[in-house]
């Protein structure tokens, strides 16, 4: 199975939702009147896509009826798929890494899906022939540990640890200067789950970050921050987004369980409102089901008809 | 917290109406759209919204309500009632079986929130006496059995488990042998997060169901989920019939309109709400209540709770007689405020006071509980008659005070200055003359 059908099969529950219904307001009606941008309303804000961006767009699209004289809704339709590409145009998805020691945080509310994406990219990398070390920086939740070790286990990689309740950053120094002593291409550092509303928590993260800065500073390694996002999250999204960038400024963002029901709108949000590139997408269960983002794609998988 | 910033929109919304003698059809069509701005931009379900907004503009664009003499009166009461009908009657109780053990079967997505609800719940129900036993029925995310079993250690509760590879049927009936031999009258099953369109593992839960028969079926659900609720809802309940919600993660700043679809999709109550990191951090919902405080009526029954559960009741009446007389020292201070912050965070108190839930004022103020162990030290370095007559405090006693409680010179200028106006207050307060600008709390401006 290629990519593309992977993440179109991964996307099928969001093409349901969005594309049928989407082609079915633009066609089958004359004109275009008020009713059917009250209709793609309800479809937008029902994506998850927030009401903002949803309201921006539409306004866009009404400034394009205006400008463009657009009569038939078809037209109109072309326009929409164009206003949504420009929200997510520029974004290169994946992950590359350098010549050196990446460092990557992971970093996330409670039950964003932090520990398995972990286990994914490290997964990834391991099979492309790359030493991948982890760390389990998550020394709050009771058994967080233990699921990363297990994880290393299958998957044969080293897990730097020390035990449950012990200082985070000393974990992150720890496992920074094991990294650099074995010579490894990746390292992944896990966090507790917080909730961006926790300044404690948050002021917690800080630290962790600003060791790890200083230990790749030192070690000429390049660190790169990693937001996971849970696609079944509404609008809260965005503030999670805003204060996580606040404090550690994130360089992309994982939107995890787009399997389900959940229409991942919010991606478009947290692009529009925060500029915040999409690096990976979770699709399924199994490794291979974290993919790279591609917006053409994703766009295409979105909106075309099966 | 949870329903703090829809609370605000709503009541900015609703004081614009007060505001007005009369009203007119498009006063009322205005104030509508941005109360379904305010439930849309709290991830109320869009239908939900829909049928909601149309329901009050039957009933309020009325003549009765119109040609009433308080037109605006009636409107809002209108959208209160309607939002207590969307959130659905008065507190739920767990069912509890007549023939133990009872049983609760705790279902969801992954990531919500389940094991850590499971430990949560285990120990309200030890609290109240019962026996509970923790069964992991989880035996697919890595270490989720580990996980139930240190909370159980933490609790001092006993979790069964028969590892990771047996199905969680067979560990569903064997929970209940467990249970009747080792005295537990109420089992909590963990069973493992799924996407409820797995036909599969939703096939799995019903399984389990059919073995076991539980009493009680909790469908946990994230306060921040989106649009999406209702599907998971619906599905779940569809499936298994599910008896309750809980709904986690509101201590942060979702907006929780996903509570409101959920109860109105599926008609079952929110039984829980989590409301922290900490195990004692689930509490028992009160829909009646939270309408209220929504609609910043204040939730005053739960603080009366919350105050009964931690104030002692003779220090209450010692420090109300010293209050009239205008007594009140820094001791007595401390005191109060231990007993106070027994009772939970600043800011979940103040969200319940009423006129307090939606205030811009409470959303801006950041109640630093590590302000709070200021003050406590700096009074901690004082001797007793300092306490008791600040003003005997010069400088070079301020000199020591700061440096005793590792604060400065200035925190501990401000906090006496405070108390002086603390003082004030009360005097004015016992005169029964506080100021029209309401009341302001002491130590947080």
């Amino acid at each position: 199975m290629n990519f593309f059908q992977r993440l179109k099969n991964g996307l099928k529950k969001t093409q349901k939702g969005l594309v049928d219904r989407v082609s079915s307001i633009f066609s089958g009606r004359s004109g275009i009147d008020d009713d059917l941008f009250e209709e793609l309303e309800e479809v937008l804000i029902q994506a998850d896509v927030g009401v903002k961006t949803t309201f921006a767009l539409i306004e866009n699209l009404k400034e394009d009826v205006e400008n463009e004289d657009i009569k038939e809704p078809e037209v109109l339709m072309d326009y929409f798929h164009k206003e949504l590409k420009k929200l997510l145009q520029d974004e290169e998805g994946g992950i590359g890494l350098d010549d050196k020691l990446n460092i990557i945080m992971v970093v996330g509310v409670n039950g964003a899906g932090k520990t398995t994406t972990i286990a994914k990219i490290a997964g990834r990398f391991k099979e492309q022939g790359k030493r991948v070390m982890l760390a389990a920086g998550d020394t709050f939740r009771a058994g967080a540990i233990e699921q990363l070790q297990i994880w290393g286990d299958r998957l044969g990689i080293n897990v730097i640890s020390q035990q449950e309740g012990s200082d985070a950053a000393a974990v992150a120094y720890d496992a920074v200067q094991a990294a650099k002593a074995r010579e490894m291409d990746l390292l992944i550092i896990d966090t507790a789950g917080r909730l961006h509303t926790q300044k404690n928590l948050m002021e917690e993260l800080k630290k962790v970050k600003r060791i790890i800065d200083a230990q790749a500073a030192e070690n000429n390694a390049s660190v790169e921050v990693l937001l996971v996002l849970d696609a079944t999250t509404g609008q809260n999204a965005i503030s999670q987004a805003k204060i996580f960038n606040d404090a550690v400024k994130v360089d992309g963002i994982v939107l995890t369980k787009l399997d389900g029901t959940a229409k991942g709108g919010i991606v478009v949000a947290v692009k529009n409102e925060l500029n915040i590139p999409i690096k990976l997408i979770g699709v399924g269960e199994a490794a291979e089901d974290l993919q790279d983002f591609n917006p053409e794609e994703f766009i295409k998988a979105l909106f075309s008809a099966e | 917290m949870i329903f703090s910033s829809l609370a605000e929109k709503l009541q900015d919304t609703l004081a614009k109406l007060r505001g007005k003698g009369k009203l007119s059809e498009d006063d009322v069509k205005a104030a509508l759209k941005e109360v379904k701005m305010a439930l849309l931009e709290a991830d109320v379900n869009y239908k939900i919204v829909k049928d909601f907004v149309k329901k009050i503009e039957e009933r309020a664009v009325g003549k009765e309500v119109m040609e009433s003499l308080t037109p605006a009166q009636q409107v809002i009461k209108i959208v209160n009632e309607e939002l207590q009908n969307l959130m659905g009657g008065t507190q739920s109780e767990l069912n509890i079986s007549s023939k133990p053990p009872t049983i609760i079967m705790m279902v969801g997505l992954q990531g919500s929130g389940k094991t850590t609800s499971a430990g949560k719940l285990a120990r309200i129900l030890s609290n109240k006496g019962k026996q509970p036993l923790l069964a992991a029925a989880d035996v697919y995310r890595p270490a989720a059995i580990r996980q139930l079993q240190v909370l159980g250690e933490r609790l001092d509760i006993p979790v069964f488990s028969m590892g990771d590879k047996k199905d969680p049927v067979d560990i569903a009936k064997g929970s209940l042998s467990y249970a009747s031999s080792h005295n537990c009258d109420t089992i909590i099953l963990d069973t493992a997060g799924r996407l409820h369109i797995d036909e599969e593992m939703m096939e799995e839960l019903k399984l389990v169901k059919t073995a076991v028969e539980p009493d009680e079926i909790l469908l946990v659900v994230d306060a921040m989920t989106g649009q999406d609720a209702v599907n998971v809802a619906d599905n779940f309940d569809k499936k298994l019939n599910i008896d309750g919600i809980v709904l986690t993660k509101t201590d942060g700043d979702a907006r929780g309109g996903a509570a409101l679809s959920i109860k109105a999709v599926t008609g079952k109550p929110i039984k829980f709400v989590g409301t922290g990191e900490k195990l004692a951090d689930l509490e028992q919902f009160h829909p009646d209540r939270m309408a209220s405080r929504i609609l910043g009526m204040g939730d005053v029954l739960s603080l009366i709770e919350k105050a009964e559960k931690s104030i002692d009741k003779k220090k209450a009446a010692e420090l109300e007689e010293k209050l009239r007389k205008n007594e009140f020292t820094l001791e007595d201070f401390l005191d109060q405020m231990d007993q106070v912050r027994n009772m939970g965070p600043m800011d979940q108190l103040l969200g319940m006071m009423p006129g307090m839930s939606g205030s811009k004022q409470l959303k801006n103020m950041q109640v630093d509980e590590k302000q709070l162990d200021h003050i406590e030290a700096i009074i901690n370095s004082m001797t007793p008659e300092e306490r008791r007559n600040p003003s005997v405090i010069n400088g070079s006693r301020r000199k020591r005070i700061a440096q005793g409680s590792g604060t400065n010179i200035q925190e501990v200028n401000r906090l006496l200055k405070q108390f002086k106006q603390t003082k004030k207050m009360m005097k004015q307060l016992n005169s029964g003359k506080l100021g029209k600008g309401g009341f302001k709390m002491p130590f947080f401006g």
